[in-house]
């Protein structure tokens, strides 16, 4: 059970030692998505139950994602040779006028250590270039932040945006600190999330 | 130090409460509260009202100013907000906060520029983001102050919030903001400060810890200013200690007071 190795590296955060590990996996003729799936996203949604248990902590998960990352460019090359789990696609980015990207950053961070793919489009994003990137990346799933109270209403401009667009059948999901689960009802978005590992499980769940 | 007081503040449960119930009396005693505790200036926040913002804010300055002589620090961007707001301030108000986002400078220069003595909080953040390092943070401060300046404004009348990032999002966050508050406070004499502080302790444990320390640590470096909670004894405490043991508080004249009045524990 050398997976285990890798799954363990990721919760040990040992940036330094789990590309090895995983090459050896892969070495030894381990299959490319077992490794993904049950080494490096088990161990993520590990480090995100913790964390949404209060066991670890923002830089801790953080530490863990970016050795996550590590061991998943080795894998991306492998996954596309082979066809094999071709991950959801997912588009986030902070809303217009709002220059926060700390929360949309661990989100993004946590989807990827989900198996998301994701598209960043950074703050300050306007209606029409989230449209075009959902269109352009083929995105299921459309994620928006906001942490400003007066930039709120350019998430319910967004959702409008996207519809009228005929993009139906993207799920939107919105967080950030003044949002809540009534808000999302209101304008109509798909989802809401209080934490990065939550919003994990919401795509998941948007997704099926 | 300049502490701003920042309970009064819509985002804040049980302000919200009292200000869509009316109870005025809550809000007269967290204004009091505050004042007793030491703080210079007394926030108000609307902010969450949208459409009502202006209402709600004349309704807790007028309550401020009800039971306090302190100035009040006005917490809004909406130029509307502010204009009738100041028309209700009795002693000179601080202005919290114009910035180098254009939209933000565009609407708020004027209104500093008319009202000269007006106390301005310059906040470092443009439409290019927000600075991580003390070079972006100079580089910034440098066109607020000199645009600010250009206006009439003084020196004396600025204070720039330097803007406190995560620590827990980059182990450097916390250095990168104490060496720009040295870095302005040397390139920009006479200029003042302002900030939230507790941004740095997000995502770890025990914030209120890390908060005072860094309080600490950023007052030797320069900072004099803070909007914080002034009913935090042990915060009032670590400014009171820092201030003395930087050389601020001649014949510690204040960190004695503040031993007198219960604030400091050993």
């Amino acid at each position: 059970m050398a997976v285990k190795d890798v799954y363990q590296a990721v919760l040990d955060y040992d940036e330094d030692g789990i590309a090895a590990l995983v090459e050896k996996e892969l070495a030894a003729g381990t299959d490319v998505n077992e490794l993904l799936q049950a080494g490096l996203i088990s161990a993520m949604d590990e480090v995100g139950k913790l964390f949404s248990e209060g066991e670890l902590y923002v830089p801790e998960m953080l530490l863990a994602a970016q050795t996550m990352k590590v061991g998943l460019e080795i894998l991306k090359p492998k996954l596309k040779d082979g066809g094999a789990g071709a991950a959801s696609v997912v588009v986030i980015g902070t809303v217009k006028g709002d220059l926060h990207d700390i929360g949309k950053n661990l989100v993004g961070m946590m989807l990827e250590g989900g198996g998301f793919e994701v598209h960043d489009l950074g703050v300050d994003v306007d209606s029409k270039d989230f449209v075009a990137a959902v269109k352009k990346h083929n995105a299921s799933i459309l994620g928006l932040s906001a942490l400003l109270t007066t930039t709120m209403p350019a998430m319910e401009e967004t959702v409008k945006t996207l519809r009228e667009a005929g993009l139906d059948k993207v799920k939107i999901m919105i967080g950030g600190a003044p949002v809540t689960q009534a808000f999302a009802d209101k304008i109509g978005a798909d989802g809401y999330s209080e934490d990065a590992p939550g919003a994990v499980e919401l795509a998941r769940g948007l997704n099926k | 130090m300049i502490i701003v007081g920042e309970l009064i503040n819509a985002s804040r449960k049980a302000i919200r409460e009292a200000i869509e119930s009316g109870d005025d009396a809550y809000i007269k005693e967290v204004a009091r509260d505050q004042d007793q505790a030491g703080a210079t200036y007394i926030d108000a926040n609307a902010g969450i009202f949208v459409g009502e913002e202006g209402k709600y804010m004349k309704w807790l300055i007028e309550l401020i100013q009800s039971v306090s002589e302190k100035p009040v620090a006005i917490d809004s961007p909406d130029p509307k907000v502010i204009e009738e707001a100041l028309g209700l301030c009795r002693v000179t108000p601080m202005l919290n906060s114009i910035s180098l986002e254009k939209d933000r400078w565009e609407k708020l220069l004027p209104i500093v520029a008319a009202n000269n003595e007006l106390k301005v909080v310059a906040l470092c953040m443009s439409d290019a983001g927000m600075p991580t390092t003390c070079e972006d943070r100079l580089k910034i401060a440098d066109r607020l102050i000199e645009g600010l300046t250009a206006k009439g404004v003084k020196a004396e009348n600025i204070h720039v919030d330097p803007l406190v990032q995560p620590l827990g999002t980059d182990h450097k966050f916390g250095l990168e903001f104490m060496e720009s508050v040295r870095a302005i406070a040397e390139r920009f004499p006479g200029v003042h400060f302002m900030c939230g502080l507790s941004n740095i302790s997000y995502g770890l444990p025990a914030r209120k810890f890390l908060n005072r320390i860094f309080m600490a640590q950023a007052i030797v470096c320069g900072l004099d200013g803070a909007i914080v909670n002034p009913l935090d004894k042990g915060m009032m405490a670590a400014i009171a200690a820092a201030e003395t043991l930087a050389g601020k508080d001649k014949s510690s004249i204040r960190y004695l007071r503040a031993y007198r009045q219960g604030l400091i524990e050993a």
